[in-house]
Order: C-alpha cells, then structure tokens, then sequence
C-alpha cells in the first residue's frame, strides 16, 4: 500500500488535524507512513501544505507530480498546489463553485449547520472518504475522531465528517 | 542504554521535535531550557509534557533568551546532571558566545545543544547551516534524517557528551522537526546523580594561560571521535551498475534521495552513504571515500560540511563545484535533478511551482498590531519604521515596518537612525520603532537603556499582546508563567521601561485608533521638545488567537454601507484578511467567516462606510 496526500488550506483552516487523523488512521492500519506539516510565519492566514505519505517511504515531502490525492479546503490553493498532483491524481475541494474536480461547498454546508467555518475540514474529509478516495474507510476514520478530538468538540466534528460522507452519494 | 517498550502504550504519533523532547526525557535528561522559535519551538513543550506524564522532576524552562538558556543548561551539567537546550538556528548567533567557550573548557553531565536548522528558509532570517556552526567551534553534531532517528540520537549524543565531556550538537531541520512518524516509546532512563559541582577553577575560571591547553585537548577529543568507529557513516550497498560512483547524504536530505532512488529504480544500484555525524567526519570513511571512488555526489543541507571534509582524493561534486544549487532547500524536485545529472540519466522535467497562486501571510483578523501599525502609519506618513521578528513583522503587508532585522535590531536601528539624521543637520523624520513584548524582553532591553544613554530620540511602540503569538503562545515574562504553566514571578514591562531612564510612558490600546493617534502626536512632541528623549507607548490588546480574548472582547457587527466609493483604502492600507472586494457589489465587503468583529475598520474608512453594531 502507497498512497501520497496532500492537504492544502489556509492558515487556521483546519489542515494540521487532517494530517493528524490520516496519520492515526495509516497508524491503526498497522501501515508505515510518515507526515509533514507547515507552521510559523506562513500559518498567519497564509497558504499552507500538509503532506501524508502512507507506505514505506523515508522523506516527508512529496515530490512535485506525484500525489495521488489532494484534499483543497479552500478553492483559492488550487492554483499554488496542483502541480504536486500526479496526472489523474483525485482532487477534493471545498468550493461553492462546481467543478471538474470532487467538488464541495463544505463551508455552506458548515454555516448552514451553525458551526464554525473550520469545519469545513470534517465535511471535506468525510466526502473524500466516501468517494473512496482514501487509503482509509469511513468507518476507520469516524471511530479515530471519536477517539483522539477533544469531547467539547466531538458531536459537532462528527456531525460534520458525517455530512461530508453523506453529500458523497 | 537497555530499554524496553512499555507495555500497552508502545507506540505514539509524534512530531520531530515532540520526538526529541520523549528522547530527552528517556535519556535522564534533568533539565532543558529554551526560548521560542520555529522550527524549534515544540522540544520544550514536549520535555515539559513526557517529564510530566512519567512522574519526573525536570526543571523546563523558556529563558528569556538563548545565551540565558544555554547557561542555565550549561550549569546544570556543570553540577554532574544530563541537560539540554534547544533553539532555531538563529539562536544560537545569540548564544554562540557561551556555546564556543563550553567546547573549549568542556562539560560533566551530558549537554545536548539542539539548533534547529531552516533550510528555505521558511520562518527564518537566514539558512545558515548549524553543522558548520559545530565545525567553528569544534563540537560534534548529529544529522537525523526523521523524528525516529532524532530521537535516537538524543540518548546517543548525551553519552557521547558525557564520554568526551564536550557538548554534543544535534542539528535537525524543518523537515525532521515538522514531519510525524509512529515512534516507539521506552522506559526513561532513571539516573541517580545528585547536584555536585566540583570547584576547578583553571576550568571553569579558565584565563587565557590555561586555554592553550584546553584548546590542545579539545583538538585531541575531536581527533579521538573522528577516528572512533560508533558514528561510521550507514551503507545502502549498489550492485556495481555504478562501480566507481556513490552518493553520500546527511539529514533529510538522506531521506528524499531514499525515495527518489526508489522511484527511479536506482536503490541497490548506486552505493548511498548516509553520514550521521558530519563533524567531525569518521576519518575511516574519508579514507575510504578516497581510495573507493572516483566520483562522489554530496547532499546536504545547507554549507558544504561534509564535501569540505571530503576534498581531495575523488572528484567531490556538491555545493562547491555548483552540481547542488549553492542556496535554498534540498527538496525532491531539486535532488531529483541533480541525480539524474549526476548519473548522467535523461532529464525528467518536474511540474513547476507556480509562480504566485496562493495567499501571502498577513496578520490575523482583530489582531492589535494592525490596528497600532496603521495608526503609526497615519499618523506618520513620512516617518522610519524599524521593525522586529515576530508576527508584528507582518506590518510590512502595510507599509508600517521598514526593517526586520534581528531579535532586537530594531531598537538600535531607530537609535542609529536618528543619529545619522541628527548629525546631518537637516529634519529629522518621525522615527518610530515596534517590538514585540516577547523580542522586548529576549533582545530590547539593552537596546533600550544604550538608546537612553546616548540621547537618541525615537518613539518606541512595544507592541505588547501578552504572549509570543508567532511561535505558539508560549508565556512571556509578564505573564509570571513556567513553562509547565504554574506561576513564577511575573516581571513588567512597565518597571523595566522606566529602569531603563524613560521619563515618557503611556500606554493604550490600538484598537481605539483615535486615542492611539493622539499618544502617537504627544510622543512625537515630547521626542522634539528641548528635554526630549525616547518616548515609549505600550500598545496593550492581547492576541486575539487567544481563546480566553476572543470569548472576551466586544463583538460588533461590522458591515460596508451603501456610502462604499471602492477607493481600496481599507483593503491596501489596512489590509484586513476579513475585507474584501465584493464581484457582485464593486463595492468592499465583510467576510463573515473571517470577521471577529473587533470593529477597528469603522476608524479606516474614509467616508465613513462601514459600520459596527454592538451584538
């Protein structure tokens, strides 16, 4: 099993907890794997990149043109990270916009719920997970949030992962 | 070290830095002192954790800067005790003073220096590389490729320290820092030692008569450790498809060479040489890579360490011959290239990075340094802004940060500005200086009392959001808070300000923009006046990422009215990330997403089109 993932968003948007959970999941699979994270400077609302690289590799970034998912919580990062995508890499990502790509309006749908624009992320998730687009199932993930995010928070995070797998059909 | 994995809760998903703080802690570590920066910041945090999880006393601290942590840790293994001090690569310019001195007269108990190093650079000043920090002043390091090698060379590295009484170096980079991997845990280490300082003054008093001696045993430890066969370079044998040929990589350089190998089919089939340690060079395999090959491909990051050591003998092509770009990270794309060149392969093209695409940095929504900076900027359009390092460097989005130095820089800067000024004769310019209430303690307050002293007259705006925002929200001394979060002695600002000789003082918060502005002209008037001198403004609003603020403070319902003319003013001067401009409207508009409602835009609009209502 290989599988490389990038997670593009903006600072704030929720994209390190992503990397956690993939991280947890590729963990529990009993899978090798190994992450990387943007922080400091360029986390002040500015484009940031997360990376999940599940299988037996050493280095912790993806070289250009060879991610096989990209997970876009904001539509504006397409332009600055497409280019880690490998050509039919699948591409998730939160836009009111449609698209060509695995298209989601995971902040709609997060305002319309009353939850807080960060969200979004859950949405995001559980709609690339089912749309099979993970090396991960639905089920894996969900009982991984009820685990490891913090129980103030976990009904609305579930809620959301659950709107995400639901808008997938 | 005999460990074993705990039983039931083996394995932990940790970040490189959180890896090497469970290092620490397994490894007898008794104390670790450090201050703040990326990529560094999570070591400390994580001692601070794992001591506390494992029911062990150990004395953590944020120093206020890293010569203080580095004397802190260095006494401590004086008394006998493991000790660890950690930093960004930066911080050891400021503590490289202590540090060159404890290679020369040595240390009991282990010191691990861990000086986290910024290839890019992303969130750094400079990519100067530590390891040939380590070269000048003759103390070995280690190059961990991942989170689970550098936790692996923290125990290592403490006993090397301890065996040669010299501190060690551990040196990862942004990449090791930053990235996770599943990381086994172990049983921490249980060493009985007492605090025992044993007086020796000709060491630790060591003048200069004595230093040509410690100089010489030194020199004869670093020779001893080169020849030692515990740090030899690691193998990934070729299969002689390349007979005459290898790679020798350190870091996580090592790592992505691993993987582009792999995928171009090449693993097995070139000798790749990982070095752990790249000062001092194992001399064995300098020998060996001499005699072995004809030619030899270096990659590390950043200054050619290892390929110095290596000249002579076989074609050496790295940094120095230009084969590696002589700056910037080493990334995958970049390593890839320079194999296939190496290799004499066909050039495969990587897909580009796009020039723009994505969002600059900015401060966040309702933060308090927009809201001074923009003041500072009305107030003084002609003015000199000497800034710091922090998030507040930002404030260059809007034009209210001219320099962004150093920790501390700025202070001096506007001293020397006026200066220069003031001795040409002609007007001086509103010179008006920010710093961060963290960059305050760690670097302004030597800055301050000199600028005092030599009768310079500046405005100091110390931008004071009661935490260091930009690397985590570590506590600052104000606080009063240890760094395992129980309460020490708070010390103020204020109290330092005026113990520095400033007869001006005011304090406000920025967000009410007029008042702020009237301080601003008053200190402008008092810096003028014939008794003038420095005048300092404490801009207080607490950083608003801070949960306890945000529940806090007033929300206002902030919108654009009809009166809008789209002159950009708020968006290009003021730089809101929760202003936009609308496609729909032509007009500027509230994102209500982004929005905190800190209603600061209803003083920037210059016809008075947006409004806040109190929720």
């Amino acid at each position: 099993m290989k599988q490389q993932i990038i997670i593009s968003g903006l600072g704030g948007q929720g994209a390190l907890t992503l990397t956690r959970l993939l991280a947890e999941a590729a963990a529990a699979l009993g899978l090798d794997f190994i992450t990387s994270e943007t922080h400091g400077m360029a986390q002040r609302g500015g484009t940031v990149i997360s990376m999940v690289k599940v299988g037996p590799f050493r280095g912790p970034l993806i070289p250009a043109g060879t991610a096989d998912v990209g997970l876009f919580l904001h539509r504006r990062n397409l332009a600055a990270h497409h280019f880690y995508l490998k050509p039919g890499g699948v591409v998730f990502i939160n836009s009111d916009i449609p698209g060509d790509y695995h298209n989601i309006d995971a902040s709609g749908l997060a305002l319309s719920h009353g939850w807080p624009p960060v969200a979004a992320n859950f949405i995001l998730l559980g709609f690339a997970a089912a749309r099979k687009g993970l090396f991960c199932k639905v089920e894996l993930l969900a009982q991984i949030i009820s685990a490891i995010m913090p129980a103030r928070f976990l009904e609305m995070n579930l809620s959301a992962f659950r709107t995400g797998v639901d808008q997938a059909v | 070290m005999e460990s074993k994995l705990i039983n039931g809760d083996t394995h932990r998903i940790l970040m490189g830095n959180e890896a090497i703080g469970r290092g620490l802690v397994e490894s007898g570590c008794s104390l670790a002192a450090s201050y703040p920066g990326t990529p560094a910041s999570e070591i400390l945090p994580s001692v601070t954790a794992f001591a506390k999880e494992e029911g062990l006393a150990v004395h953590t601290e944020w120093s206020v800067n890293e010569k203080v942590a580095y004397e802190v840790a260095l006494a401590n293994s004086m008394a006998g005790r493991r000790s660890a001090v950690s930093m960004k690569q930066v911080g050891l310019n400021v503590a490289s003073d202590p540090f060159l001195r404890s290679a020369y007269l040595g240390v009991k108990g282990g010191l691990l220096v861990i000086a986290a190093d910024d290839p890019g650079p992303h969130s750094s000043q400079t990519e100067q590389d530590s390891r040939f920090f380590a070269m000048f002043a003759k103390v070995p390091v280690f190059d961990p490729a991942s989170p689970q090698e550098a936790k692996n060379m923290v125990g290592r590295a403490l006993e090397l320290s301890e065996k040669y009484e010299l501190p060690v170096m551990l040196r990862p980079t942004t990449r090791v820092c930053h990235a996770r991997q599943n990381i086994p845990l172990y049983e921490p280490l249980k060493l009985e030692r007492p605090a025992r300082f044993e007086k020796n003054p000709p060491r630790w008093c060591a003048t200069p008569q004595f230093l040509r001696e410690l100089h010489r045993l030194l020199n004869d430890k670093i020779r001893r450790i080169a020849a030692a066969s515990d740090f030899f370079p690691g193998l990934a044998s070729g299969d002689g498809s390349f007979p005459t040929t290898c790679v020798v990589a350190s870091g996580v350089a090592f790592a992505h060479t691993w993987d582009i190998l792999d995928e171009m089919g090449l693993l097995g089939r070139v000798d790749l040489h990982q070095v752990i340690m790249p000062f001092p060079l194992n001399r064995d395999f300098i020998d060996k890579i001499k005699q072995r090959y004809a030619r030899v491909l270096v990659l590390e990051e950043t200054y050619p360490v290892i390929e110095l050591q290596l000249a002579g003998g076989a074609a050496v092509h790295g940094r120095l011959t230009s084969s590696v770009p002589s700056e910037g990270e080493l990334t995958p794309e970049v390593i890839r290239q320079v194999l296939e060149q190496f290799l004499e392969l066909p050039q495969k093209t990587a897909p580009a990075h796009p020039a723009g695409g994505g969002s600059r940095p900015t401060l966040c929504a309702g933060c308090g340094h927009r809201a001074a900076f923009y003041a500072i900027r009305e107030t003084f359009p002609e003015g000199i802004f000497p800034s710091d390092i922090g998030c507040y460097t930002l404030g260059l989005n809007i034009n209210a940060v001219d320099t962004a130095h150093c920790m501390g820089a700025g202070l001096s800067q506007a001293a020397g500005f006026y200066h220069a000024y003031a001795a040409d004769g002609g007007e001086v310019p509103a010179i008006v200086a920010t710093i961060g209430d963290s960059t305050f303690f760690h670097a302004g307050i030597p800055a301050l009392l000199n600028a005092v002293l030599q009768k310079a007259r500046f405005i100091l705006v110390i931008l004071d959001n009661a935490t260091t925002a930009m690397t985590g929200h570590q506590p600052t001394p104000e606080s009063g808070l240890a760094a395992g979060g129980t309460p020490g002695q708070p010390v103020f600002i204020a109290d330092l300000v005026r113990a520095c000789g400033v007869k001006f003082l005011k304090e406000c918060d920025p967000y009410d923009i007029p008042a702020f502005q009237g301080l601003l002209k008053e200190a402008d008037r008092y810096c003028r006046s014939p008794e003038g001198a420095v005048a300092v403004i404490l801009a207080k609003h607490p950083c608003v990422l801070n949960k306890q603020v945000g529940s806090e403070q007033k929300v206002f319902q902030v919108e654009v009215t009809e009166e809008c003319i789209a002159c950009r003013h708020c968006l290009d001067e003021f730089e809101c990330p929760a202003l936009f401009m609308s496609e729909v409207t032509g007009q500027a508009a509230v994102d209500p997403l982004r929005c905190v409602g800190c209603g600061v835009c209803v003083h920037v609009c210059p016809t008075g089109a947006i409004t806040a209502r109190e929720e």
